[in-house]
C-alpha cells in the first residue's frame, strides 16, 4: 500500500504545531497502525530525521495509550478498537490519512501525537481507590455481590482510561471516564463505603482539571474501545446528586 | 458541600438546565392548553375568559415568576456552559467526524436555543407587553386578544415565523426531553427507551403539531370564523 500521511508534528507543550505530509510505500495491508508508524520512523531515523513521537505501550488492546485521532476519529474507522488492534486493511491503497493528538484542554501535547493524560490520573487519586482493608483474595462466596451488579460493575472497568471519550466530545467532556471509575466501585460493597465522598471529590477534579460538561449525545460511547455505555454517566449523575442530599 | 457549589459543579449546571427545561415544558403544556381554546366556534369566549381567570389568578402570577426565572437561568447556564465547552478545546481539530449516533440538533442545542429566545422576545412584544404592560389590547372598549390573534396571523411572515420556531423547539425538546432525564439518573435500560419515544411523541406532535397547527388554521380561515 502507498499512503499518504498528515501527521501533526509538535516540538513540545510550549511551541505551536502543524500537520506535516509524510509519503510512505511498501505498507502491508496485514500491518497493524502502530506498525506502520515504526516502518515511517525507521525511515525517518535512517534519513537523519526526527522521528515521530507517539504513545504506545501493550499493542494487545488493554493499555489505551495510543492517543491518536485518526481521519478525524478516536483510534481510527473501526469500533470498539484501539490503534494497536487498527489494521492497515481498514485503508485503501493511495488514501490519504489524518493523524492529530487528542485535543482537549485537560490533555495538553506533550510532543507530536503524544498527550499528558495525568488529569485522569488526579481524577483516580481523588478518589478512584478503595481504601477499607479488603484482606486477601478470599472464596467468591465469602461476600455475596449479585450477579447483575457484579457484571455491571465490571463492564464499567472495562474501561483503560484511554480518553477517547473526551478526544471525541464535542466539549472534550471526561464524563464517561469519571463515571465508568464511580460506577465499578458504587456497585460492589467494599466501594460502597466511601461512595458518596468518591463521586464528589471526583466530580470536583473533573472540573478543576478543565473538561467540558456533559451534553448527552453519546459521542462518547460509540468511539469508545471497550464499549462503555452512556448510562454510567447517568448512574454518577444519580450519584452525585444523592451524595449532595444526603452529606 | 454548600448549594452553591452544587450548582456550580458541571453536574450541578446540568442538573439546573434539566429543570428549568422540564418546569418550561409544563408550562408549554398550559399554553398549549390556551391556544387550543380558541378554536371553539364560541366567538373567542372560552379562550378569553381562560386568559382573563390566568391573569387574574394570584397563583399563576407567582407561578410567573418562578417562569421568568426559570428562562433566564436556563439562557444564563447555556451561555456558560457553552462558554466553557468551547474553552475545553484551544486547539481544533484539523478534521473532526462524529458517529451518526447523534442528530445534528442535539449537537447544536445552542443554535436553535437561540433562535427559541429570539422568537419568544417578538412573541411576548407582539402580544404579553399589549396586553400586560401597555394595556391596548384586551379592555375595556379594546380589540380582544382572540382578535388580535386572529389579525397577526394574516401576515404569511408571522405564520412562517411561528411554524418554523415550533419546528425548533420540537427538535430542541426531543434531544432536551430525554437528556433531562439522564441528567437526573433516569436511563436505567427498562425505560431509557420509553422516556425518548415520550419525549419524541412530546416534542413533535405534542409541542410541534400543536402549536404550528394554529396560525395554520388562522392564516387559511379555517379558524377565527365566529370572531
Amino acid at each position: 500500500m502507498n499512503l499518504t500521511l498528515k501527521i501533526w508534528r509538535q516540538k513540545n507543550s510550549k511551541e505551536e504545531g502543524k500537520l506535516v505530509t509524510y509519503q510512505v510505500d511498501g505498507i502491508s495491508k496485514e500491518m497493524s497502525f502502530l506498525e506502520m508508524f515504526d516502518v515511517l520512523n525507521e525511515r525517518l531515523v535512517a534519513k537523519n530525521e526526527e522521528p515521530i513521537a507517539f504513545d504506545h505501550d501493550c499493542r494487545e488492546g488493554i493499555c489505551g495509550m495510543c492517543s491518536m485521532h485518526i481521519n478525524g476519529r478516536p483510534h481510527g474507522p473501526w469500533t470498539r478498537t484501539t490503534v494497536c488492534q487498527l489494521h492497515m486493511r481498514a485503508f485503501e491503497d493511495g488514501e490519504t490519512i489524518v493523524i492529530e493528538p487528542w485535543r482537549a484542554k485537560g490533555f495538553p501535547v506533550i510532543k507530536d501525537l503524544m498527550v499528558d493524560r495525568s488529569a485522569f490520573d488526579r481524577i483516580m487519586a481523588a478518589g478512584g481507590f478503595v481504601s477499607v482493608n479488603t484482606g486477601n483474595a478470599q472464596d467468591a462466596n465469602c461476600l455475596p455481590v449479585p450477579k447483575a451488579d457484579a457484571d455491571e460493575s465490571f463492564s464499567a472497568a472495562a474501561c483503560i482510561g484511554c480518553g477517547a471519550c473526551v478526544a471525541s466530545c464535542k466539549n472534550s467532556s471526561a464524563m464517561l471516564f469519571v463515571s465508568a471509575k464511580v460506577s465499578q466501585m458504587a456497585l460492589l460493597p467494599q466501594g460502597k463505603v466511601e461512595r458518596k465522598d468518591r463521586v464528589m471529590n471526583m466530580v470536583k477534579q473533573m472540573d478543576v482539571e478543565g473538561f467540558g460538561n456533559c451534553t448527552n449525545t453519546g459521542s462518547c460511547e460509540s468511539v469508545c474501545p471497550k464499549g462503555i455505555s452512556l448510562h454510567h454517566i447517568a448512574r454518577m449523575n444519580r450519584e452525585y446528586l444523592l451524595a449532595n442530599i444526603t452529606e | 458541600m454548600t448549594i452553591d457549589q452544587y450548582i456550580n459543579s458541571s453536574i450541578g449546571r446540568k442538573t439546573v438546565m434539566a429543570a428549568t427545561g422540564l418546569f418550561l415544558c409544563v408550562f408549554l403544556i398550559e399554553h398549549l392548553y390556551s391556544n387550543l381554546l380558541l378554536l371553539f366556534t364560541d366567538g373567542g369566549v372560552a379562550f378569553t375568559e381562560w386568559s382573563h381567570t390566568l391573569v387574574h389568578s394570584m397563583l399563576i402570577r407567582l407561578i410567573e415568576i418562578f417562569l421568568f426565572l426559570a428562562i433566564v437561568l436556563h439562557v444564563v447556564q447555556a451561555i456558560y456552559i457553552t462558554k466553557q465547552n468551547r474553552e475545553s478545546r484551544p486547539v481544533k481539530y484539523a478534521v473532526y467526524k462524529v458517529d451518526q449516533t447523534s442528530s445534528w440538533f442535539s449537537r447544536n442545542m445552542g443554535i436553535t436555543g437561540s433562535l427559541i429566545f429570539f422568537f419568544i422576545v417578538v412573541h411576548m412584544w407582539q402580544f404579553f407587553v399589549p396586553y400586560r404592560i401597555m394595556d391596548t389590547v384586551g379592555g375595556e372598549g379594546q380589540t380582544n386578544v382572540a382578535q388580535t390573534i386572529k389579525e397577526a396571523f394574516h401576515n404569511p411572515w408571522f405564520v412562517l415565523l411561528y411554524v418554523g420556531s415550533s419546528a425548533f423547539l420540537a427538535f430542541h425538546l426531543n434531544h432536551g426531553f430525554q437528556s433531562a432525564f439522564t441528567t437526573f439518573g433516569m436511563n436505567a435500560k427498562k425505560y431509557k427507551s420509553l422516556i425518548s419515544l415520550f419525549g419524541s411523541f412530546f416534542a413533535f406532535v405534542i409541542i410541534g403539531l400543536g402549536f404550528s397547527i394554529i396560525p395554520i388554521l388562522f392564516y387559511f380561515g379555517i379558524a377565527g370564523k365566529t370572531f
